[in-house]
């Protein structure tokens, strides 16, 4: 479980997020949505600690991460797997050098465990024989695949997805959310998934917390954002001519 | 602009603090050594032998020409051309060219990391990104690039052989007998001190434009750019306080 309270952050006199405080439950996929420019990024920055808040806390189950100094933050970091809105993969790295690098750096296992792990760990998201590629020869969506695989293979106990689908045609989304969800479900991970593509939120979405010019709007489940009488949140969700339609027929 | 200059400086030590603090994992570490002197050293190796000969063979040329006069040996024709090339040509100038190739390189490599979030990804994994990604690469430059220089001075000086063997501007046994005249080895200890400073310069500067770099490509392009201007200014700083120091 991730808990944020009060969370206040500005860049140059400009408030971005502005006292919000969230739970984010564990082994549940929780989606952070909202428009461009409205803070998610930022707000999940601040929850990994890539971002200082100005004020408020972030707790990890009952640890006080922005209490924590640089080295204990570093133990916390280690249960900490995060897949970024490119992918973020070490260019001059294969595949296989991107996965098993947090195994190169953090554990003493031998070259067969390594190797052993990464394998499935590149299976678990349906990626073989592809392990000599360099990033630049892989598709948006095998990328993705990898970074998954690259936030997966210490184990992690939280993971963070910023725009995991960003770039990629509507099957391969939903082939990532869903590959997303399964490891959530399987591992017990708190994951918590920043979008502003609502395919992803009928799809996966079973918390969902809708941010509104730095401000926490609106949280519920999936079922309950279809029927809330939140006007923001409605033209966010029925965005499209489509959805509006829908709407109507709800 | 005072205070952003000093500003600059500030963060500049606050990174090389973050550098030198103690790496994860040292075995991690040697791969990538090894990784970036091939990069950065064994590569520069082509352009460095490129302009070596040619400065070479100019030098000796230019002394050829300037030095015209039946009271001056024809063998001073060699002893300056190795003068030149060991106290400020194969250090200093070297320097500055690396500074261009190797200097941009590293500062758009780190700046493209970090505009791309590969950066944020290994401070994710509780990596210490500013060590893991410049500390090998400082160590591989101060390592390689005095073999670098030595070879330029060896190919500068056989540049200068060939112009007098081809053109015939001189005997090739003065201009041999000038390279062995008055040699101090302390000359060569000089310049390798002095590229040794000038490779953590080089390494160190563009890796901090490179670091702290924000925004899209172009900004990238402009952070390397900043790093070879600022690179080329501190190692000319640096020649003088060396040459001040170790030298008088």
């Amino acid at each position: 479980m991730i808990r944020a309270e009060h969370i206040c952050k500005s860049f140059e006199g400009r408030t971005v997020l502005d006292d919000i405080s969230v739970t984010f439950d564990t082994g549940k996929t929780n989606l952070i949505i909202g428009r461009s420019g409205s803070g998610k990024t930022v707000l999940l920055k601040c929850l990994v600690g890539l971002h200082a808040v100005d004020s408020g806390e972030i707790y990890y189950d009952d640890i006080c991460y922005t209490a924590l100094g640089f080295k204990e933050r570093k133990a916390v970091r280690k249960n900490i797997g995060m897949i970024f809105q490119g992918g973020a993969l070490l260019d001059s790295s294969t595949v296989a050098e991107n996965v098993r690098l947090p195994l190169d750096l953090f554990t003493e296992q031998s070259e067969a465990e390594k190797r052993e792990r990464v394998e499935f760990c590149l299976h678990r998201v349906r990626l073989e024989n592809a392990d000599d590629l360099y990033p630049s020869e892989l598709s948006g969506g095998m990328i993705k695949r990898v970074a998954i695989a690259r936030a997966i293979v210490l184990n992690p106990r939280y993971l963070f997805c910023d725009e995991p689908n960003s770039g990629l045609d509507p099957q391969t989304s939903i082939v990532i959310d869903n590959l997303i969800h399964e490891i959530t479900e399987e591992y017990n991970i708190t994951t918590i998934i920043n979008t502003h593509d609502m395919n992803s939120v009928m799809e996966i979405g079973e918390k969902i917390v809708y941010i509104h010019e730095g401000r926490k709007w609106w949280e519920g489940t999936k079922e309950e954002i279809l029927h809330a009488d939140n006007r923001e949140l409605n033209d966010f969700v029925f965005a499209s001519a489509m959805a509006k339609r829908a709407k109507r027929a709800i | 602009m005072v205070t952003k200059l000093f500003a600059q400086i500030g963060q500049y030590f606050i990174l090389m603090g973050k550098v030198f603090s103690r790496p994860e994992k040292l075995s991690i570490y040697r791969r990538r050594i090894i990784y970036e002197m091939e990069a950065l050293g064994f590569n520069s190796i082509g352009l460095t032998a490129i302009i070596s000969v040619f400065i070479g063979a100019v030098i000796t040329l230019q002394m050829s020409i300037n030095l015209e006069s039946p009271f001056i040996p024809k063998y001073i024709i060699g002893y300056a051309t190795r003068e030149t090339m060991i106290l400020e040509f194969s250090s200093t100038v070297v320097a500055l060219i690396l500074a261009g190739k190797v200097g941009s390189s590293i500062a758009s490599e780190i700046g493209t990391m970090r505009i791309t979030e590969q950066i944020d990804a290994l401070e994710i994994m509780g990596v210490n990104s500013a060590s893991y990604l410049i500390l090998p690469k400082i160590v591989a430059t101060v390592l390689f690039f005095p073999f670098l220089t030595i070879l330029s001075i060896l190919i500068g000086i056989f540049g200068g052989w060939l112009i007098a063997v081809f053109t015939g501007i001189m005997i090739p046994d003065d201009y041999v007998t000038g390279l062995l005249y008055d040699f101090r080895l302390y000359s060569i200890i000089y310049t390798l001190i002095k590229t040794c400073f000038f490779a953590f310069i080089i390494t160190s500067v563009s890796a901090y434009f490179g670091y702290y770099a924000k925004g899209n490509s172009l900004e990238v392009g402009k952070a390397s750019t900043r790093a070879v201007v600022a690179s080329s200014i501190v190692i000319m700083i640096f020649n003088l306080i060396l040459t001040q120091i170790l030298l008088t």
